[in-house]
């Protein structure tokens, strides 16, 4: 583990150092009309803006001698194309998101717009487009860059593997673990007897490793969510919907005959109503519990970023009528009582995810009655 | 509907997928598994402890109940040997005066029967040794009587008349 930590450090400092970097050239690449944002239709966009996913992680902007200058460190794009693999930083593009900054790599040209990477085709200079303002000359290429989101899921994952792997070493020293193991343990135990074993039942065992992992990761990325870094990883619906499709699989692969015998042809009512019984079940396993898991997660998150965003927009949009001081106090005390909430709503969040997986698991798995 | 698609990323959905399934396995191996597996072994341990220990307080509750009538037990058989020795030792006394008593009975009538032969003997021996004394003054009597001859008639004659008085 110490290893880990080493390599965090390491991980840090190369951000640290390209910060610097990244924001040293912005100042050439910036002409002129740089504002603030203060009009409504601005703070609209970058919530919007804010609640997707970037290729570049960005903390704040600060604006001198009418420069804007956004602080952040660049990510690494990595990008399937027309010729092959290709690698680069995001301060390629040079905070472009609207397809002019063309980066040349590996024969092919890429551009961002509105958050996606293009490959121009081959032989076009600049991207052209079509009245709905989709490129018409550039194709999208396979990307494995390590966007915001990944960086925080790999980062999420190594805090998950520093804190538990120390836990799980601790107790081969001793019994009762010690410092922050201390309180991660309560939670491990929380996860077992509160929502895999009344849920799951005899066989919760089987299915524990994967049920704490689905809590701590979205328990964890639910509350990096609510630091003001800009992660926003469950507040994807990539995310929500692989993470659903998870606990689909799961308990597709272990429901056993009990359980599709009741999926199918229901024991115990008229058989013409069989097959009407057996749409309906099969709807509720196959699209609507997946969906609702996603959806849930994802709503839920997003919309708390959005509503504690707008909250603190307040302090702009409401100065005319009660004057700066008065608009900033409001969005003050509003968007700190949200977030308290949405401390609460992360674990909330995370609770029902694991339960109602542990529920439908259960429920697949669930040995028939002896009467 | 068209704005959740437009929020859906492809190549999101694929990376989350291939790292959490990675994260799932690491953690299994490297913590879930070791860390379920000290808490079972953990909480086994208590359980068994707990339950050695409410049979270690049953042992001790038998212990002590024993220990209890083991001490009642005794406390009874000791009680029921001193009565039995006061008994003895009553008996004893008693059957001691007894025998003293009817040795000492018997003592005395020995003694009373000795006594009473020893008197009859020396009566008898008496009345002989009177009868012989009796004798021997009546013969010196008679013989001093009978040296004169008056005084023999006169006996004679006194005891004539004695005789015609009978």
């Amino acid at each position: 583990m110490k290893l880990v930590s080493k390599t965090i450090t390491s991980l840090s400092l190369i951000f640290l150092v390209s910060f610097s970097v990244f924001a040293n050239g912005d100042k050439d690449v910036q002409e002129g009309e740089a504002n603030p944002i203060n009009t409504q239709e601005e703070i609209t966009d970058y919530i919007l803006h804010h609640v997707k996913d970037s290729h570049d992680f960005h903390l704040f902007d600060y604006f001198s001698n009418g420069e804007k200058h956004e602080v952040g460190f660049p990510l690494p794009v990595i990008l399937w194309g027309e010729n092959g693999l290709t690698a680069f930083m995001s301060s390629a593009f040079h905070h472009d998101d609207n397809g002019k900054e063309i980066v040349e790599r590996g024969g092919s040209k890429f551009v961002k717009l509105h958050g996606k990477i293009y490959e121009l085709n081959a032989g076009a200079s600049s991207v052209s487009f079509d009245e709905e303002h989709h490129p018409t000359n550039a194709s999208t290429p396979i990307d494995l860059s390590i966007t915001k989101s990944v960086f925080g899921i790999l980062f999420f994952g190594l805090l998950m593997l520093l804190w538990f792997g120390r836990l799980a070493k601790q107790y081969t020293k001793n019994a009762i673990p010690t410092g922050f193991g201390r309180v991660l343990e309560p939670l491990v135990i929380y996860v077992r007897d509160e929502i895999a074993k009344p849920n799951i039942g005899p066989k919760y065992r089987k299915f524990t490793g994967y049920l704490l992992t689905v809590f701590f990761f979205i328990w964890i990325s639910n509350l990096f969510g609510l630091l003001p870094l800009g992660f926003n990883v469950t507040g994807q619906l990539a995310v929500t919907a692989a993470l659903a499709i998870f606990t689909f699989v799961i308990y597709m692969v272990s429901g056993n005959g009990h359980f599709w015998s009741h999926q199918l042809w229901m024991p115990g009512v008229p058989f013409l109503l069989r097959p009407v019984l057996a749409i309906i079940e099969l709807a509720g396993t196959l699209i609507i519990k997946p969906f609702s898991l996603a959806v849930r997660l994802f709503a839920n998150i997003s919309a708390g970023h959005i509503v504690v965003m707008s909250l603190v927009a307040i302090a702009i949009n409401m100065q005319d009528q009660m004057t700066g001081v008065g608009s900033t106090i409001l969005s003050l005390v509003l968007s700190l009582f949200i977030t308290l909430i949405e401390v609460l709503v992360a674990f909330l969040q995370a609770y029902i995810f694991t339960m109602l997986s542990a529920l439908f698991i259960g429920m697949a798995v669930e040995e028939p009655e002896h009467h | 509907m068209e704005q959740l698609l437009e929020n859906f990323s492809l190549d999101l959905f694929v990376k989350q997928t291939v790292l959490f399934l990675i994260l799932i396995f690491l953690m299994v191996k490297f913590a879930w598994k070791p860390i379920l597996n000290s808490l079972n072994d953990r909480e086994e341990g208590i359980k068994n402890a707990l339950d050695s220990a409410e049979k270690a307080k049953r042992e001790m509750e038998n212990l002590n109940a024993d220990n209890d009538r083991l001490l009642k037990e005794a406390r009874a058989e000791r009680e029921a040997l001193m009565k039995e020795a006061r008994e003895l030792k009553e008996k004893m006394i008693s059957d001691a005066k007894e025998e003293a008593q009817a040795q000492a009975g018997k003592m005395i009538e020995q003694a009373q029967a000795a006594i009473e032969s020893e008197k009859k003997s020396a009566m008898a021996e008496l009345k002989n040794e009177v009868a012989g004394l009796s004798l021997e003054i009546a013969e010196k009597v008679v013989r001093g009587e009978l040296s004169n001859k008056d005084k023999q008639l006169k006996l004679v004659e006194d005891m004539l008349g004695e005789a015609k008085l009978n």
